[in-house]
């Protein structure tokens, strides 16, 4: 019925998650990481639409909402907190931001 | 009339609330509002009193208990059958005592009004002495022995709160005045010991301590039950409507009516001859009220002795050979008696302030003197008195059965007579003489009581309280004269009297200081002398009835029934009322006559009338009350005038009359106690009159070789305090040494305490503290302590900081986590492949 199938979609998925992971673990520049991050958000939003089409269900529709609310309300207040965090220590390097360290 | 008795609860609730507001009111009241409320309460009780007399009188000679309200069984223990209803009697013996503390009272609280007027603590001091008629009237109103010791001990309270009013004054002798307060209260504990242990056997022998139940009263020829209760319609039971018909079928015109539909019922017991036979079966078990009343109609004979009281029981039981266990050994029913007589008398001497127990008597007049008038003279004192004529089965009983009681008693009072009146002759201070004068006057009262004449004791009981209040009440009018003088002497204004007096040494009671106040103060030598001549004897004042009546019965106990404590009584008392006339007649010429020997008695003012009129009143009852009680054959008013009326109205209370019942005048007896009366009198005159004091302020007698020695003695108070001190108080004070430096601080402190207990507790310690606390208990909580902290320490380098190392640990996580869950899957796809 479908033209393409769910397997690409997944794949994709897949790609975009692994280079989100790899940019989280490797990137030291605090949005490049938030970014990152989205990236992955992202993956999984593509994944759970893609199985919502596959099964015919609306479920995974919803959880792509509701994942995507949070990802804005966290965008908001983590670019704040960069923001702020930049004024203060003029980087926004995380390697140096360890004064919690154990 | 019948409604009469009812009001016996007004005669000590009416002074209780007098004393209740100036208790609490008084102060802002102030001295006049709270001096009449005193006044008041007290001559208030006086009018109920005269009501008692008529009704008991009206009803020739009745006797009633009466149950006052709220008070019904407000002492029950059930577990041993004891239960005590307040009940007020109402007979000629309570009432006779009634008159003479509330009317005596009355005219003491008038005068008080002027003694203490200007005193700081006014209202606090009617307070006391509302509170001291309260309490003094339970005693006399009580039906059994245990309110009896409440009023007792309610007056002892009194007492001691009154002889310390001005607690911070110094006496005479240099000790402060609450130091007499106490003596007299620790003097008198003595005495209440016995009484307390005579009620323990009353109440172990009897298993009651009413004086009558209310079934049976004592031998009078019409009796009446009064119930409050049912008076005020408390009880309604059918039974009782019942009952109040049989009453009238019984006898009709016997029940009363008062016309206001209340059941007050009044039952002669002659009404009761064909009633107690089948009265038992019907309601008796239903209604205990109605078997209350029911016992009215009976005989006391008809009765089980349980239904009796004390005295009823003594009747019946004597000399039955009756035995009383003690639980282990047993003791015959009549040497219990003369035991609880025994001890009754131990208490009779501390309250009446008899030989071994008078010491509390002269230091009593530390108190004001209204209080050594009502208190010290008039009336608690003669507490004691009272309880054994109360008491006269006892000594009726035991007397018949051989028992040496009596003498006992004779023995007791007729020595106090004897020495207090000697040490009368000796002292200084006006009260104290008085005081000595009282103890002696008391002696003879016990001795009447010992010799059998209770109708005696009870008449010179009352002549005494008016003449002697009237002699201390003059006393006080004397001091206070001199007080103001002494003031006026000394130019210091009219200030508060009783606090400026002891800025010197002047002692405003010493006779020393007196002389000559006849002319400065008439009124008040005036009533002195009659007071003076009731005293002495002297016809035709109080005393002379009285004292001769004791003369008498002791003459007939002695010289007819062959009695020896009636000779006894005779000779010791007769020579007690030779030093009675000498001593008044010193005191009378060394405070009145002749010139004045100081400053303050030449300015001495005369009192103020609040304080005359009493002494006034008092002088004309002292002419006049030894007419209640005259001997038949007296000449000239024999013929027209009633003889022993007094002993008529007495008789319904008492087991045994006097037994000189029918005696008459006689004229050689009186005749003796007459003369040598004036021949003390005039020998006092002689030694006295003109000459005042001699030299150097000494005693006429104390100047003359002969009587040197014997005034020095009675000056001495024969060492009576001394001898105690060295028998009772020096042994006491080493033993208490002993006790407290050898016993208690050297071998219970210091070698008991310090060392065993001490030592050992700090072994023990020792051993609790280091090992086991600082080992077990603070090394298992500090390893805890020190555990968590390394493990902590070693566990925070893992807190490295960096994000991204997090990041990797969060990742391999949930590698880990998904490949856990992939497990199964590949384990099946292993095996779907295999």
């Amino acid at each position: 019925m479908n033209p393409i199938g769910t397997e690409p979609y997944i794949v994709l998925s897949m790609v975009l998650f692994l280079m989100g992971a790899l940019g989280v673990l490797m990137r030291r520049n605090a949005i490049l990481l938030f970014m990152s991050v989205e990236l992955m958000l992202n993956s999984a939003n593509l994944a759970l639409v893609a199985f919502a089409r596959e099964w015919g269900q609306v479920n995974g529709h919803v959880f792509v909402f509701f994942v995507m609310t949070v990802a804005a309300a966290e965008v908001a207040i983590g670019l704040a907190l960069i923001v702020n965090i930049f004024r203060e220590r003029q980087s926004i390097n995380i390697d140096e931001l360890r004064q919690m360290q154990g | 009339m019948e409604n009469l008795p009812l009001l016996v609860p007004l005669v000590i609730f009416v002074p209780a609330l007098g004393a209740i507001i100036n208790f609490f009111f008084g102060a802002r009241l102030g001295e006049k509002w709270s001096g009449y409320i005193g006044c008041f309460a007290s001559i208030l009780a006086f009018i109920v009193s005269l009501f008692l007399l008529s009704w008991v009188t009206g009803t020739g000679g009745s006797a009633a208990v009466v149950n006052p309200p709220f008070f019904d069984g407000w002492l029950r223990i059930e577990s041993i059958g004891l239960e005590i209803t307040w009940q007020m009697r109402v007979d000629s013996l309570s009432v006779t005592m009634m008159l003479v503390v509330t009317g005596v009272g009355s005219l003491i609280h008038l005068y008080a009004r002027g003694y203490m007027h200007g005193d700081k603590w006014y209202p606090r001091f009617f307070a006391y002495l509302n509170m001291f008629l309260a309490f003094m009237l339970v005693l006399v109103t009580a039906n059994n022995f245990l309110m009896l010791f409440v009023g007792w001990e309610g007056v002892g309270l009194c007492s001691f709160l009154l002889i310390g009013f001005w607690w911070d004054k110094k006496a005479p002798e240099g000790w402060n005045n609450s130091n007499a307060a106490r003596k007299a209260f620790v003097v008198n504990r003595i005495g209440d010991f016995g009484l307390l242990m005579a009620m323990f056997l009353i109440f172990w022998t009897f298993g009651t301590l009413d004086f009558v139940k209310a079934g049976e009263l004592p031998n009078t020829e019409a009796k009446y039950l009064v119930n409050w209760r049912e008076h005020n319609g408390l009880v309604e039971h059918e039974a009782d409507a019942e009952h109040k018909e049989e009453t009238e079928t019984a006898g009709s015109d016997d029940h009363v009516d008062d016309g206001h539909g209340s059941k007050y019922k009044c039952v002669p017991a002659d009404a009761s001859a064909h009633d107690d036979d089948h009265g038992d079966d019907d309601h008796g078990k239903s209604n205990p009220l109605a078997s209350d009343i029911r016992a009215l109609y009976c005989d006391n004979h008809h009765f089980d002795t349980d239904l009796l009281g004390v005295f009823g029981q003594t009747t019946e039981r004597f000399g039955k050979g009756e035995m009383v266990d003690f639980g282990g050994f047993q003791i015959a029913f009549e040497d219990v008696i003369f035991l609880i007589a025994l001890f009754m008398l131990l208490g009779v001497t501390g309250k009446s302030a008899q030989i071994p127990l008078f010491i509390w008597l002269p230091d009593a007049m530390a108190g004001p003197t209204p209080v050594s008038a009502l208190i010290h003279a008039a009336t608690m004192v003669t507490a004691g008195v009272y309880l054994m004529v109360r008491s006269n089965v006892f000594l009726w009983e035991l007397n018949h059965a051989g028992y040496v009681l009596g003498l006992i008693i004779t023995l007791v009072g007729a020595g106090t007579a004897l020495v207090a009146g000697f040490i009368a002759l000796g002292q200084w201070d006006i009260k104290r003489v008085l005081a000595y004068s009282t103890i002696s006057q008391l002696g003879f009262m016990v001795a009447a009581v010992g010799i059998g004449a209770h109708v005696a004791a009870m008449f010179h009981l009352v002549t005494h309280a008016v003449f002697k209040a009237l002699l201390f009440l003059g006393s006080g009018s004397v001091i206070h004269g001199v007080e103001h003088g002494h003031h006026h002497a000394h130019d210091q204004g009219h200030g508060d009297h009783h606090d400026e007096h002891q800025d010197d040494d002047f002692d405003p009671q010493d006779m020393r200081n007196m002389g000559g106040l006849r002319k400065r103060m008439p009124i008040t030598y005036l009533t002195y002398l009659v007071g003076t001549l009731g005293l002495a004897g002297i016809f035709p004042f109080a005393g002379f009835w009285s004292k001769d009546e004791i003369l008498a019965d002791a003459w007939f106990e002695g010289f007819e029934l062959n009695e020896t404590s009636g000779f006894i009584a005779f000779g010791v008392l007769l020579a007690a009322a030779a030093f009675t006339a000498f001593y008044m007649w010193r005191q009378v010429v060394l405070v009145f006559f002749d010139d004045a020997r100081s400053e303050a008695a030449e300015r001495a003012p005369e009192s103020s009338g609040a304080m005359l009129l009493p002494l006034v009143v008092l002088a004309i009852f002292t002419c006049v009350i030894g007419l209640i009680n005259v001997p038949k054959a007296t000449p000239i008013i024999d013929g027209i005038y009633h003889p022993y009326e007094f002993k008529h109205f007495l008789e319904h209370s008492l087991v045994s009359v006097s037994r000189g019942h029918t005696l008459d005048f006689n004229l050689l007896i009186a005749g003796v106690a007459l003369v040598l009366g004036i021949v003390s009198i005039v020998a006092a005159h002689r030694v006295y009159k003109g000459k005042g004091l001699a030299s150097d302020k000494r005693d006429q007698l104390e100047t003359s070789a002969p009587t040197r020695g014997l005034f020095k003695l009675a000056n001495g108070r024969l060492y009576w305090d001394e001898f105690y001190s060295t028998i009772i108080e020096r042994p006491f004070n080493r033993l208490a040494d002993f006790l407290a430096i050898r016993v208690d601080w050297e071998f219970l402190h210091d070698y008991f305490h310090d060392r065993i207990i001490k030592r050992g507790f700090d072994t023990i310690g020792d051993l609790l503290s280091r090992p086991i606390d600082l080992g077990i208990v603070d090394g298992t909580v500090n390893g805890v302590g020190i555990f968590v902290q390394r493990a902590a320490n070693w566990m925070r380098r893992s807190q490295t900081g960096y994000v991204r190392l997090y990041a990797v640990v969060l990742f391999v996580g949930v590698a880990v986590v998904i490949i856990f869950m992939l497990i199964p899957f590949i384990q099946a796809l292993l095996q779907s492949g295999a």
